[in-house]
């Protein structure tokens, strides 16, 4: 049966710690570019969290957001992919093939979230950094785009056991890096189609919103967020 | 102003082909310079990685995309304007319709080059056709880039075709005055033309098929272009006139380029007699008439954007208006809509040479900045405020926008020293009809030196 992955990101739990930066950058084998880099927009965050100020100081009431890939369930990414590196997988995610990538960059334009990076050099890891590669996650060359997988390489995993052991995918056996590292909590993985996984309980509580829903991208990735 | 003869015509024309001066080669010498800077340029940039761009997130796309649009654009001087020229029968267009479909030809090969330049793995560009594959992967003909890869390839062929045919007959006019190699090289192009009836009527048959079949062509091309942008839902780009708003900047753009090459070459080569300011009067009214279609275009494309009033378009409308694109949108109202505007409404302008080539070069230059503004100010204003970037040129993409421009005048420089550029047979024929019936001689075909001119006042040049 397929499923639906998708994630509830409880932005009243979030503090804007960035523990899930760091832990999906280990996870998943992200470069960083250096600091000029940086500074000229070409730093790679598969998920970033997004600050945003409400009122004047010293009445100020700071928002994170954290914002990954949307997996959209109609993404504009993929139709405009010439080669078909960006595609969607039966689980409802938005893969991206690298090997299939030659770098039209159309995909990055499209993405209203603008969550799609790009290499515009050959990563390089300085020794000993090289060492803490994640074997499970391929390492991409320059000229290619890539994305949050929603950490497939765990799915995969954690599928395979199951059918290995001949039982269901339990609820929330496995999570994504950035889940998993979340100290307050905020975030919670599973599979959408499954009324009684956690995920879409949570997806149906009357806080839960959509980013930039508007643009009719229909997002996997649903925010809590009380209104003030 | 001497008679127009056969005899003149032939020599004025087919000078070119056999005599070259030092300008040529100090021209062409400094032009292939400017090219090999850009092929370097190109080379370093596959070698280092497209990180040596000024690209960056959320701008992927910058120069190569702008150039590409503009010489996509450029490329609908010859066939579209020679098209509609020929289809209506216009006599005026004789000596105009081989200059403008040469520019047709270059501006695809080099616009249909950018989408390489411009890729991550530039190598691996034959992705995008669907070639037999045995791991059965192909490609994915939602995506407007492969519309863009079929619509310029039939483009090309088409008017490769289109430049070709009427060709064929002055091809064997120089095969039959040449000697040497020439004669080996002209009489392989005209392939066997003789010149028999039978050969004559079957290539009028074919340039009226290809003018008919190359119209829908030349159209769908540059509305294929605009939907690159037209099916991204990226505020201001998002836009249904995206389609005849680029083709008829394309148009406009085109004519441009034209009275630019007809002038340069009027000059180099003493066409003086053939190409007069009466062309530039009729082409300089078409670029006028263009100029404010394309101003309508830009109207309406704002003002429904202003009056629809939505946030993430409105970011991108006021960095264009108020923000750090407004010097730039400005100088391109002044160069498109203006200059053109003040040069090519007065008589007096229109009718020296001098003013239309001023109106056609701003207009070149402010398509440039047209296509630059339609791009990139929407991608740096892409909804989320969070994560906005800015963009900026590089040496290497600005020393290969540069090299196309040089590859263009070099290659439209070689074409001219191979090719007769102004089409003698329909020359010669056009006088012939217009002796056979006089009454078709007006003022007009006077003008334009459509029939000798000896017991006439000559035309002030």
């Amino acid at each position: 049966m397929a499923r639906q992955w998708g994630m509830v990101i409880d932005l009243d739990r979030c503090t804007g710690c960035e523990a899930c930066v760091v832990a999906c950058h280990a996870e998943n084998n992200i470069a960083t570019v250096g600091e000029d880099q940086a500074a000229r927009g070409r730093a790679m965050h598969w998920i970033r969290v997004e600050r945003y100020w409400e009122g004047n100081f010293p009445n100020a009431r700071v928002i994170y957001r954290p914002v990954l890939c949307q997996q959209c369930g109609d993404a504009p990414c993929e139709a405009v992919c010439p080669t078909y590196a960006s595609y969607h997988n039966p689980e409802g995610l938005n893969a991206q093939i690298y090997n299939r990538c030659i770098g039209t960059r159309y995909c990055g334009n499209a993405c209203p979230y603008n969550v799609r990076f790009f290499n515009f050099y050959n990563p390089v890891w300085d020794k000993p950094l090289n060492l803490q590669l994640n074997p499970d996650v391929s390492v991409r060359s320059v000229g290619i785009m890539e994305k949050c997988t929603f950490c497939i390489q765990r799915i995969k995993v954690a599928e395979f056991r199951a059918q290995a052991e001949k039982r269901p995918l339990k609820d929330e056996e496995f999570n994504p890096a950035c889940v998993q590292s979340c100290p307050p909590k905020a975030m919670v993985f599973g599979d959408l189609d499954d009324p009684a996984s956690e995920v879409s309980r949570l997806a149906q509580s009357n806080r839960a919103t959509r980013l930039l829903e508007e643009v009719g991208t229909l997002p996997n990735v649903i925010y809590l967020r009380s209104v003030s | 102003m001497a008679a127009h003869s056969p005899e003149q015509l032939n020599q004025d024309v087919l000078r070119p082909l056999v005599r070259t001066s030092w300008r040529f080669y100090l021209t062409g010498g400094i032009l292939g310079s400017i090219v090999l800077a850009a092929l370097a340029a190109f080379i370093y940039q596959v070698y280092a990685g497209i990180g040596v761009s000024g690209l960056d997130r959320p701008v992927f796309w910058g120069f190569y995309i702008t150039n590409f649009v503009f010489w996509i654009g450029i490329s609908h001087a010859g066939t579209l304007i020679s098209a509609i020229l020929r289809l209506t029968d216009a006599r005026w267009r004789r000596p105009v319709t081989r200059c403008a479909e040469a520019i047709t030809v270059f501006a695809l090969v080099i616009g249909g080059m950018f989408p390489i330049i411009h890729l991550g793995r530039p190598y691996l560009f034959f992705w995008l056709f669907p070639y037999p594959s045995e791991r059965g992967i192909w490609p994915n003909f939602h995506s407007p880039l492969l519309w863009d890869a079929f619509a310029i390839s039939t483009y090309l062929t088409g008017s490769s075709i289109f430049l070709y045919l009427p060709t064929i007959p002055d091809f064997a006019l120089v095969r039959d005055k040449a000697k040497g190699w020439r004669r080996k090289f002209y009489g392989f192009l005209s392939l066997g033309w003789t010149g028999t009836p039978r050969q004559w009527h079957r290539l009028e048959m074919a340039m009226r098929i290809m003018a008919v079949v190359i119209l829908p062509v030349a159209v769908s091309v540059h509305t294929i272009v605009s939907w690159d942008f037209a099916m991204a839902p990226v505020p201001m780009w998002h836009s249904t006139v995206f389609g005849p708003y680029f083709v008829a900047g394309a148009i406009f753009s085109g004519i441009a380029a034209l009275i630019i090459a007809m002038a340069i070459l009027r000059k180099a080569f003493h066409l003086e007699e053939y190409l007069t300011p009466f062309h530039f009067d009729k082409l300089g009214k078409l670029l006028l008439l263009m100029s404010l279609v394309w101003g309508y275009f830009i109207v309406a494309e704002r003002l429904t954007v202003w009056y629809g009033n939505e946030s993430p378009e409105m970011a991108v409308y006021w960095s264009t208006q108020q923000g750090r694109f407004t010097h730039l949108f400005w100088f391109m109202v002044f160069c498109n809509l203006v200059i053109p505007f003040i040069i090519l409404s007065i008589k007096q302008f229109r009718n020296s040479i001098t003013g239309p080539v001023i109106a056609s070069t701003t207009v070149v230059i402010g398509m440039w900045i047209e296509r630059f503004l339609i791009i990139v100010p929407p991608l740096e204003r892409k909804y989320l405020p969070y994560s906005w970037g800015t963009y900026r040129p590089t040496w290497v993409e600005i020393t290969i926008t540069a090299g196309t421009f040089a590859a263009m005048a070099l290659l439209y420089m070689i074409f001219s020293k191979l090719v007769p550029m102004i089409s003698v047979w329909e020359m010669k024929l056009g006088w012939r009809q217009e002796a056979e019936s006089p009454q078709l001689v007006t003022s007009e075909a006077r003008l334009t030196g459509a029939v000798p001119s000896a017991d006439l006042p000559a035309p002030e040049n």
